[in-house]
Protein backbone atom coordinates (compact mmCIF):
# COMPACT_ATOMS: atom_id res chain seq x y z
CA UNK A 1 0.00 0.00 0.00
CA UNK A 2 1.70 3.14 -1.13
CA UNK A 3 1.39 6.08 -3.44
CA UNK A 4 0.78 3.68 -6.32
CA UNK A 5 -2.74 3.19 -4.96
CA UNK A 6 -3.43 6.92 -5.20
CA UNK A 7 -2.04 6.95 -8.70
CA UNK A 8 -4.39 4.12 -9.75
CA UNK A 9 -7.33 5.87 -8.14
CA UNK A 10 -6.65 9.12 -9.95
CA UNK A 11 -6.13 7.32 -13.27
CA UNK A 12 -9.55 5.74 -12.82
CA UNK A 13 -11.16 9.12 -12.21
CA UNK A 14 -9.60 10.53 -15.37
CA UNK A 15 -12.18 8.73 -17.49
CA UNK A 16 -15.10 10.71 -16.06
CA UNK A 17 -13.42 14.10 -15.91
CA UNK A 18 -13.73 17.13 -18.09
CA UNK A 19 -10.68 18.53 -19.92
CA UNK A 20 -9.79 20.79 -17.01
CA UNK A 21 -10.19 17.82 -14.65
CA UNK A 22 -7.60 15.89 -16.65
CA UNK A 23 -5.17 18.81 -16.47
CA UNK A 24 -5.74 18.81 -12.69
CA UNK A 25 -4.90 15.09 -12.51
CA UNK A 26 -1.71 15.67 -14.55
CA UNK A 27 -0.66 18.56 -12.28
CA UNK A 28 -1.30 16.47 -9.14
CA UNK A 29 0.62 13.48 -10.54
CA UNK A 30 3.64 15.25 -11.84
CA UNK A 31 4.11 18.45 -9.89
CA UNK A 32 2.87 17.21 -6.54
CA UNK A 33 3.04 13.44 -6.17
CA UNK A 34 6.19 12.85 -8.20
CA UNK A 35 8.00 15.85 -6.67
CA UNK A 36 6.97 14.64 -3.20
CA UNK A 37 8.19 11.06 -3.68
CA UNK A 38 11.29 11.71 -5.76
CA UNK A 39 12.53 14.95 -4.26
CA UNK A 40 10.89 16.33 -1.14
CA UNK A 41 10.88 13.20 1.02
CA UNK A 42 14.69 13.09 0.98
CA UNK A 43 15.02 16.64 2.19
CA UNK A 44 13.02 15.99 5.33
CA UNK A 45 14.36 12.45 5.84
CA UNK A 46 16.82 13.19 8.66
CA UNK A 47 15.24 16.36 9.97
CA UNK A 48 15.20 15.16 13.56
CA UNK A 49 18.77 13.81 13.50
CA UNK A 50 20.09 16.98 11.96
CA UNK A 51 18.18 19.30 14.29
CA UNK A 52 20.85 20.58 16.65
CA UNK A 53 20.61 22.60 19.85
CA UNK A 54 23.47 24.44 21.53
CA UNK A 55 23.14 22.49 24.78
CA UNK A 56 24.20 19.17 26.27
CA UNK A 57 21.08 18.71 28.43
CA UNK A 58 19.52 15.32 27.48
CA UNK A 59 16.00 15.62 26.21
CA UNK A 60 16.22 19.29 25.36
CA UNK A 61 16.65 18.70 21.63
CA UNK A 62 13.73 16.28 21.53
CA UNK A 63 11.45 18.63 23.38
CA UNK A 64 12.41 21.63 21.27
CA UNK A 65 11.96 19.73 18.02
CA UNK A 66 8.54 18.61 19.15
CA UNK A 67 7.66 22.15 20.18
CA UNK A 68 8.57 23.71 16.85
CA UNK A 69 7.36 20.87 14.59
CA UNK A 70 4.13 19.45 16.08
CA UNK A 71 3.42 17.92 12.67
CA UNK A 72 6.31 17.87 10.23
CA UNK A 73 5.96 19.76 6.91
CA UNK A 74 6.38 16.58 4.95
CA UNK A 75 3.59 14.77 6.83
CA UNK A 76 1.20 17.67 6.34
CA UNK A 77 2.12 17.62 2.65
CA UNK A 78 1.33 13.89 2.41
CA UNK A 79 -1.97 14.34 4.24
CA UNK A 80 -2.88 17.19 1.94
CA UNK A 81 -2.21 15.04 -1.14
CA UNK A 82 -4.37 12.23 0.21
CA UNK A 83 -7.28 14.45 1.31
CA UNK A 84 -7.28 16.40 -1.93
CA UNK A 85 -7.42 13.26 -4.07
CA UNK A 86 -10.11 11.51 -2.03
CA UNK A 87 -13.22 13.47 -3.14
CA UNK A 88 -12.70 11.97 -6.57
CA UNK A 89 -13.73 8.68 -4.96
CA UNK A 90 -17.28 10.05 -4.69
CA UNK A 91 -17.45 10.19 -8.48
CA UNK A 92 -16.04 6.68 -8.82
CA UNK A 93 -18.58 5.31 -6.33
CA UNK A 94 -21.47 7.04 -8.06
CA UNK A 95 -20.46 5.63 -11.44
CA UNK A 96 -20.10 2.16 -9.92
CA UNK A 97 -23.56 2.55 -8.34
CA UNK A 98 -25.03 3.50 -11.71
CA UNK A 99 -23.43 0.55 -13.46
CA UNK A 100 -24.66 -1.74 -10.71
CA UNK A 101 -28.22 -0.48 -11.11
CA UNK A 102 -28.10 -0.92 -14.86
CA UNK A 103 -26.89 -4.49 -14.41
CA UNK A 104 -29.58 -5.16 -11.82
CA UNK A 105 -32.40 -3.85 -14.00
CA UNK A 106 -30.79 -5.35 -17.09
CA UNK A 107 -31.42 -2.22 -19.15
CA UNK A 108 -29.85 1.09 -19.97
CA UNK A 109 -31.14 3.57 -17.41
CA UNK A 110 -28.72 6.40 -18.03
CA UNK A 111 -27.30 8.21 -21.03
CA UNK A 112 -23.82 7.35 -22.35
CA UNK A 113 -21.30 6.68 -19.54
CA UNK A 114 -18.93 9.44 -20.63
CA UNK A 115 -21.55 12.13 -20.16
CA UNK A 116 -21.80 13.94 -16.82
CA UNK A 117 -25.49 14.60 -16.24
CA UNK A 118 -28.08 14.86 -13.50
CA UNK A 119 -27.02 13.12 -10.29
CA UNK A 120 -23.48 12.48 -11.49
CA UNK A 121 -23.07 16.20 -12.19
CA UNK A 122 -24.12 16.99 -8.62
CA UNK A 123 -21.62 14.47 -7.25
CA UNK A 124 -18.89 15.88 -9.50
CA UNK A 125 -19.61 19.44 -8.39
CA UNK A 126 -19.59 18.39 -4.71
CA UNK A 127 -16.24 16.64 -5.23
CA UNK A 128 -14.83 19.84 -6.78
CA UNK A 129 -16.05 21.94 -3.86
CA UNK A 130 -14.57 19.48 -1.36
CA UNK A 131 -11.22 19.37 -3.19
CA UNK A 132 -10.98 23.17 -3.17
CA UNK A 133 -12.04 23.26 0.48
CA UNK A 134 -9.35 20.79 1.53
CA UNK A 135 -6.66 22.68 -0.39
CA UNK A 136 -7.57 25.93 1.33
CA UNK A 137 -7.79 24.29 4.77
CA UNK A 138 -4.33 22.76 4.44
CA UNK A 139 -2.76 25.94 3.14
CA UNK A 140 -4.27 27.77 6.11
CA UNK A 141 -2.99 25.07 8.47
CA UNK A 142 0.53 25.38 7.06
CA UNK A 143 0.36 29.14 7.45
CA UNK A 144 -0.91 29.02 11.02
CA UNK A 145 1.34 26.23 12.30
CA UNK A 146 4.57 27.62 10.89
CA UNK A 147 3.96 31.38 10.97
CA UNK A 148 3.89 31.82 7.25
CA UNK A 149 5.84 29.61 4.87
CA UNK A 150 9.26 30.54 6.16
CA UNK A 151 11.73 28.09 7.66
CA UNK A 152 14.18 29.93 9.91
CA UNK A 153 17.79 28.85 10.35
CA UNK A 154 17.69 29.43 14.06
CA UNK A 155 14.92 29.04 16.63
CA UNK A 156 15.17 29.94 20.31
CA UNK A 157 13.78 27.34 22.68
CA UNK A 158 13.15 27.54 26.44
CA UNK A 159 10.91 24.53 27.06
CA UNK A 160 11.73 22.30 30.07
CA UNK A 161 14.18 20.50 30.50
CA UNK A 162 16.25 23.05 28.57
CA UNK A 163 18.09 24.98 31.33
CA UNK A 164 17.62 28.40 29.66
CA UNK A 165 16.83 29.85 26.24
CA UNK A 166 18.93 27.76 23.89
CA UNK A 167 19.72 28.23 20.23
CA UNK A 168 18.46 25.43 18.02
CA UNK A 169 19.44 25.08 14.37
CA UNK A 170 17.19 23.61 11.73
CA UNK A 171 18.85 21.63 8.92
CA UNK A 172 18.53 22.72 5.26
CA UNK A 173 16.16 25.63 5.96
CA UNK A 174 16.58 27.28 2.56
CA UNK A 175 15.92 24.09 0.62
CA UNK A 176 12.85 23.38 2.77
CA UNK A 177 11.56 26.89 2.21
CA UNK A 178 12.00 26.61 -1.57
CA UNK A 179 9.97 23.41 -1.63
CA UNK A 180 7.31 24.83 0.67
CA UNK A 181 6.83 27.69 -1.77
CA UNK A 182 6.67 25.13 -4.56
CA UNK A 183 3.94 23.31 -2.64
CA UNK A 184 2.00 26.55 -2.15
CA UNK A 185 2.33 27.42 -5.85
CA UNK A 186 1.05 24.02 -7.02
CA UNK A 187 -1.76 24.12 -4.45
CA UNK A 188 -2.73 27.55 -5.73
CA UNK A 189 -2.69 26.28 -9.31
CA UNK A 190 -4.92 23.35 -8.36
CA UNK A 191 -7.36 25.70 -6.60
CA UNK A 192 -7.53 27.85 -9.75
CA UNK A 193 -8.14 24.77 -11.91
CA UNK A 194 -10.89 23.51 -9.59
CA UNK A 195 -12.63 26.88 -9.46
CA UNK A 196 -12.52 27.28 -13.25
CA UNK A 197 -13.87 23.75 -13.74
CA UNK A 198 -16.67 24.49 -11.26
CA UNK A 199 -17.59 27.75 -13.03
CA UNK A 200 -17.39 26.12 -16.45
CA UNK A 201 -19.71 23.25 -15.47
CA UNK A 202 -22.22 25.48 -13.71
CA UNK A 203 -22.27 27.88 -16.66
CA UNK A 204 -22.58 25.08 -19.24
CA UNK A 205 -25.45 23.33 -17.52
CA UNK A 206 -27.31 26.52 -16.65
CA UNK A 207 -27.26 27.48 -20.34
CA UNK A 208 -28.46 23.96 -21.24
CA UNK A 209 -31.28 24.16 -18.68
CA UNK A 210 -32.28 27.62 -19.80
CA UNK A 211 -32.35 26.61 -23.48
CA UNK A 212 -34.46 23.53 -22.70
CA UNK A 213 -36.99 25.64 -20.84
CA UNK A 214 -37.00 28.24 -23.61
CA UNK A 215 -37.63 25.57 -26.27
CA UNK A 216 -40.42 24.00 -24.15
CA UNK A 217 -42.13 27.38 -23.71
CA UNK A 218 -42.22 28.01 -27.39
CA UNK A 219 -43.54 24.56 -28.30
CA UNK B 1 4.65 6.62 -7.69
CA UNK B 2 8.15 7.33 -8.92
CA UNK B 3 10.20 7.82 -12.04
CA UNK B 4 8.68 4.64 -13.48
CA UNK B 5 5.30 6.35 -13.63
CA UNK B 6 6.85 9.23 -15.58
CA UNK B 7 8.27 6.63 -17.95
CA UNK B 8 4.79 5.17 -18.49
CA UNK B 9 3.30 8.60 -19.14
CA UNK B 10 6.01 9.68 -21.57
CA UNK B 11 6.25 6.30 -23.29
CA UNK B 12 2.93 7.01 -24.95
CA UNK B 13 4.29 10.21 -26.46
CA UNK B 14 7.08 8.26 -28.14
CA UNK B 15 4.76 6.98 -30.87
CA UNK B 16 3.97 10.47 -32.12
CA UNK B 17 7.49 11.87 -31.97
CA UNK B 18 9.98 12.40 -34.74
CA UNK B 19 13.10 10.19 -34.80
CA UNK B 20 15.13 12.87 -33.09
CA UNK B 21 12.41 13.08 -30.45
CA UNK B 22 12.69 9.36 -29.84
CA UNK B 23 16.46 9.64 -29.44
CA UNK B 24 15.93 12.52 -26.99
CA UNK B 25 13.52 10.44 -24.94
CA UNK B 26 15.99 7.54 -24.82
CA UNK B 27 18.83 9.83 -23.74
CA UNK B 28 16.56 11.33 -21.08
CA UNK B 29 15.62 8.00 -19.58
CA UNK B 30 18.90 6.17 -19.79
CA UNK B 31 21.54 8.85 -19.32
CA UNK B 32 19.70 11.16 -17.00
CA UNK B 33 16.88 9.59 -15.01
CA UNK B 34 18.52 6.19 -14.65
CA UNK B 35 21.91 7.68 -13.73
CA UNK B 36 20.17 9.95 -11.22
CA UNK B 37 18.35 7.12 -9.51
CA UNK B 38 21.02 4.44 -9.67
CA UNK B 39 24.18 6.43 -9.03
CA UNK B 40 23.87 10.12 -8.30
CA UNK B 41 21.40 9.73 -5.43
CA UNK B 42 23.87 7.50 -3.61
CA UNK B 43 26.76 9.91 -4.10
CA UNK B 44 24.74 12.77 -2.58
CA UNK B 45 22.98 10.50 -0.08
CA UNK B 46 25.21 11.29 2.90
CA UNK B 47 25.97 14.86 1.98
CA UNK B 48 25.00 16.60 5.20
CA UNK B 49 26.13 13.83 7.52
CA UNK B 50 29.60 13.84 6.04
CA UNK B 51 29.84 17.60 5.69
CA UNK B 52 32.35 18.34 8.44
CA UNK B 53 33.38 21.69 9.86
CA UNK B 54 36.48 22.28 11.93
CA UNK B 55 34.60 23.50 14.99
CA UNK B 56 32.69 22.09 17.93
CA UNK B 57 30.22 24.99 17.98
CA UNK B 58 26.74 23.46 17.75
CA UNK B 59 24.76 24.76 14.82
CA UNK B 60 27.76 25.99 12.85
CA UNK B 61 27.74 22.96 10.55
CA UNK B 62 24.01 23.29 9.83
CA UNK B 63 24.28 26.97 9.06
CA UNK B 64 27.36 26.58 6.86
CA UNK B 65 25.81 23.71 4.93
CA UNK B 66 22.68 25.75 4.33
CA UNK B 67 24.78 28.72 3.26
CA UNK B 68 26.78 26.81 0.66
CA UNK B 69 24.00 24.52 -0.59
CA UNK B 70 20.71 26.49 -0.68
CA UNK B 71 19.33 23.73 -2.85
CA UNK B 72 21.19 20.49 -3.33
CA UNK B 73 22.49 19.44 -6.78
CA UNK B 74 20.44 16.28 -6.70
CA UNK B 75 17.21 18.15 -6.03
CA UNK B 76 17.91 20.65 -8.79
CA UNK B 77 18.48 17.80 -11.23
CA UNK B 78 15.30 16.05 -10.23
CA UNK B 79 13.33 19.27 -10.70
CA UNK B 80 15.06 19.87 -14.03
CA UNK B 81 14.11 16.41 -15.24
CA UNK B 82 10.50 16.86 -14.16
CA UNK B 83 10.16 20.27 -15.81
CA UNK B 84 11.91 19.17 -19.00
CA UNK B 85 9.65 16.10 -19.35
CA UNK B 86 6.43 18.02 -18.79
CA UNK B 87 6.07 19.76 -22.20
CA UNK B 88 5.78 16.33 -23.81
CA UNK B 89 2.50 16.05 -21.92
CA UNK B 90 1.09 18.86 -24.05
CA UNK B 91 1.57 16.63 -27.07
CA UNK B 92 0.06 13.64 -25.25
CA UNK B 93 -3.00 15.72 -24.31
CA UNK B 94 -3.43 17.01 -27.86
CA UNK B 95 -3.23 13.49 -29.28
CA UNK B 96 -5.69 12.24 -26.67
CA UNK B 97 -8.06 15.09 -27.56
CA UNK B 98 -7.88 14.23 -31.27
CA UNK B 99 -8.49 10.55 -30.54
CA UNK B 100 -11.46 11.49 -28.38
CA UNK B 101 -12.95 13.58 -31.19
CA UNK B 102 -12.50 10.76 -33.71
CA UNK B 103 -14.06 8.29 -31.27
CA UNK B 104 -17.04 10.60 -30.84
CA UNK B 105 -17.45 10.84 -34.60
CA UNK B 106 -17.23 7.07 -34.87
CA UNK B 107 -19.82 6.49 -32.13
CA UNK B 108 -22.19 9.01 -33.74
CA UNK B 109 -21.93 6.94 -36.89
CA UNK B 110 -20.67 9.88 -38.88
CA UNK B 111 -20.41 9.24 -42.61
CA UNK B 112 -17.11 11.11 -42.78
CA UNK B 113 -15.38 8.78 -40.36
CA UNK B 114 -13.49 6.06 -42.13
CA UNK B 115 -12.36 3.84 -39.27
CA UNK B 116 -13.59 0.27 -39.06
CA UNK B 117 -13.51 0.08 -35.26
CA UNK B 118 -12.41 1.85 -32.12
CA UNK B 119 -9.21 -0.21 -31.88
CA UNK B 120 -8.02 1.36 -35.11
CA UNK B 121 -8.55 4.84 -33.67
CA UNK B 122 -6.67 3.86 -30.52
CA UNK B 123 -3.71 2.46 -32.44
CA UNK B 124 -3.54 5.24 -35.00
CA UNK B 125 -0.41 7.30 -35.22
CA UNK B 126 -1.02 10.96 -35.99
CA UNK B 127 1.32 12.81 -38.27
CA UNK B 128 2.84 16.01 -36.99
CA UNK B 129 0.84 18.43 -39.09
CA UNK B 130 -1.55 21.28 -38.55
CA UNK B 131 -2.31 22.18 -34.95
CA UNK B 132 -0.35 19.17 -33.68
CA UNK B 133 2.73 20.68 -35.35
CA UNK B 134 2.26 23.87 -33.34
CA UNK B 135 1.78 21.95 -30.09
CA UNK B 136 4.82 19.79 -30.77
CA UNK B 137 7.02 22.76 -31.70
CA UNK B 138 5.93 24.73 -28.61
CA UNK B 139 6.72 21.73 -26.43
CA UNK B 140 10.26 21.57 -27.86
CA UNK B 141 10.65 25.31 -27.36
CA UNK B 142 9.59 25.06 -23.69
CA UNK B 143 11.94 22.12 -23.18
CA UNK B 144 14.82 24.23 -24.47
CA UNK B 145 13.87 27.11 -22.22
CA UNK B 146 13.67 24.91 -19.12
CA UNK B 147 17.00 23.21 -19.86
CA UNK B 148 18.71 26.55 -20.36
CA UNK B 149 17.17 28.06 -17.22
CA UNK B 150 18.26 25.16 -15.03
CA UNK B 151 21.78 25.06 -16.48
CA UNK B 152 22.09 28.78 -15.77
CA UNK B 153 20.68 28.32 -12.25
CA UNK B 154 23.34 25.66 -11.60
CA UNK B 155 26.14 27.82 -12.91
CA UNK B 156 24.91 30.85 -10.98
CA UNK B 157 24.34 29.08 -7.66
CA UNK B 158 27.53 27.05 -7.54
CA UNK B 159 29.97 29.36 -9.32
CA UNK B 160 30.74 26.95 -12.10
CA UNK B 161 30.43 23.18 -12.10
CA UNK B 162 33.27 22.24 -9.79
CA UNK B 163 32.76 20.99 -6.26
CA UNK B 164 35.53 22.32 -4.00
CA UNK B 165 37.02 20.18 -1.22
CA UNK B 166 37.20 22.97 1.28
CA UNK B 167 34.88 25.89 1.96
CA UNK B 168 35.53 28.72 4.38
CA UNK B 169 32.51 29.71 6.43
CA UNK B 170 31.96 32.57 8.88
CA UNK B 171 28.16 32.61 9.19
CA UNK B 172 26.81 33.06 12.73
CA UNK B 173 27.06 31.12 15.13
CA UNK B 174 30.46 30.01 13.83
CA UNK B 175 32.93 31.75 16.16
CA UNK B 176 35.30 32.78 13.31
CA UNK B 177 36.10 31.68 9.77
CA UNK B 178 36.00 27.90 9.95
CA UNK B 179 37.09 25.29 7.43
CA UNK B 180 34.31 23.06 6.20
CA UNK B 181 34.96 19.95 4.16
CA UNK B 182 32.56 18.58 1.56
CA UNK B 183 32.17 14.81 1.27
CA UNK B 184 33.24 13.12 -2.03
CA UNK B 185 34.02 16.33 -3.94
CA UNK B 186 35.74 14.63 -6.89
CA UNK B 187 32.94 12.10 -7.43
CA UNK B 188 30.38 14.91 -7.22
CA UNK B 189 32.36 16.99 -9.75
CA UNK B 190 32.47 14.01 -12.13
CA UNK B 191 28.72 13.48 -11.92
CA UNK B 192 28.00 17.20 -12.22
CA UNK B 193 30.09 17.44 -15.37
CA UNK B 194 28.41 14.29 -16.73
CA UNK B 195 24.91 15.65 -16.10
CA UNK B 196 25.80 18.99 -17.65
CA UNK B 197 27.25 17.24 -20.70
CA UNK B 198 24.11 15.14 -21.18
CA UNK B 199 21.97 18.28 -20.69
CA UNK B 200 23.94 19.95 -23.49
CA UNK B 201 23.44 16.93 -25.75
CA UNK B 202 19.70 17.12 -25.05
CA UNK B 203 19.72 20.83 -25.90
CA UNK B 204 21.48 20.06 -29.20
CA UNK B 205 18.96 17.32 -29.98
CA UNK B 206 16.08 19.70 -29.27
CA UNK B 207 17.60 22.42 -31.47
CA UNK B 208 18.12 19.88 -34.27
CA UNK B 209 14.52 18.69 -33.93
CA UNK B 210 13.24 22.26 -34.02
CA UNK B 211 15.25 23.00 -37.18
CA UNK B 212 13.99 19.81 -38.77
CA UNK B 213 10.36 20.66 -38.02
CA UNK B 214 10.75 24.23 -39.28
CA UNK B 215 12.42 23.02 -42.49
CA UNK B 216 9.61 20.51 -43.04
CA UNK B 217 7.02 23.22 -42.45
CA UNK B 218 8.55 25.64 -44.95
CA UNK B 219 9.07 22.93 -47.56
CA UNK B 220 5.44 21.84 -47.22
CA UNK B 221 4.29 25.45 -47.50
CA UNK B 222 6.30 26.08 -50.65
CA UNK B 223 4.91 22.85 -52.16
CA UNK B 224 1.34 23.96 -51.40
CA UNK B 225 2.04 27.45 -52.76
CA UNK B 226 3.18 25.80 -55.99
CA UNK B 227 0.12 23.48 -56.32
CA UNK B 228 -3.01 25.73 -56.57
CA UNK B 229 -1.66 27.40 -59.76
CA UNK B 230 -1.73 24.05 -61.60
CA UNK B 231 -5.02 22.75 -60.20
CA UNK B 232 -8.15 23.59 -62.19
CA UNK B 233 -10.54 23.08 -59.19
CA UNK B 234 -9.40 25.54 -56.57
CA UNK B 235 -9.50 23.61 -53.28
CA UNK B 236 -10.75 25.38 -50.23
CA UNK B 237 -9.23 24.97 -46.74
CA UNK B 238 -11.66 22.30 -45.60
CA UNK B 239 -11.07 20.08 -48.58
CA UNK B 240 -7.31 20.36 -48.10
CA UNK B 241 -7.72 19.24 -44.50
CA UNK B 242 -9.96 16.39 -45.59
CA UNK B 243 -7.36 15.34 -48.13
CA UNK B 244 -4.70 15.31 -45.44
CA UNK B 245 -6.92 13.11 -43.32
CA UNK B 246 -7.45 10.80 -46.24
CA UNK B 247 -3.71 10.41 -46.56
CA UNK B 248 -3.59 9.17 -43.00
CA UNK B 249 -6.23 6.53 -43.52
CA UNK B 250 -5.19 2.96 -44.23
CA UNK B 251 -5.61 1.27 -47.66
CA UNK B 252 -8.84 -0.41 -46.63
CA UNK B 253 -10.63 2.94 -47.02
CA UNK B 254 -13.09 2.62 -49.92
CA UNK B 255 -14.06 6.17 -50.75
CA UNK B 256 -10.92 8.12 -51.59
CA UNK B 257 -12.44 11.07 -53.41
CA UNK B 258 -14.58 12.42 -50.57
CA UNK B 259 -12.77 15.75 -50.70
CA UNK B 260 -13.95 16.40 -54.19
CA UNK B 261 -17.49 15.15 -53.81
CA UNK B 262 -18.92 18.67 -53.46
Amino acid sequence: MSWGFLRDLLSGVNKYSTGIGRIWVAVVFIFRLLVYVAVAENIWKYEHDEFECNVKQPGCENVCFDHFFPVSHIRLWALQLIMVSTPSLLVVFHVAYRENREKHHDQKLYKSPGEIDGGLLCTYLISLVLKTGFEIVFLFLFYKLYNGFKVPRLVKCDVRPCPSTVDCYISKPTEKMIFLYFLVATSGLCIVLNVSELSYLIFKYSIKCYLKRYVKKHQ
Amino acid sequence: MDWGALHTILGGVNKHSTSIGKIWLTVLFIFRIMILVVAAEKVWGDEQDDFVCNTLQPGCKNVCYDHFFPISHIRLWALQLIFVSTPALLVAMHVAYRRHEKKRQFIKGDQKCEYKDIEEIRKQRFRIEGTLWWTYTSSIFFRLVFEAVFMYAFYFMYDGFRMPRLMKCNAWPCPNTVDCFVSRPTEKTVFTVFMIAVSSICILLNVAELCYLLTKFFLRRSKKAGNPKHHPNHENKEETKQNEMNELISDSCQNTVIGFSS
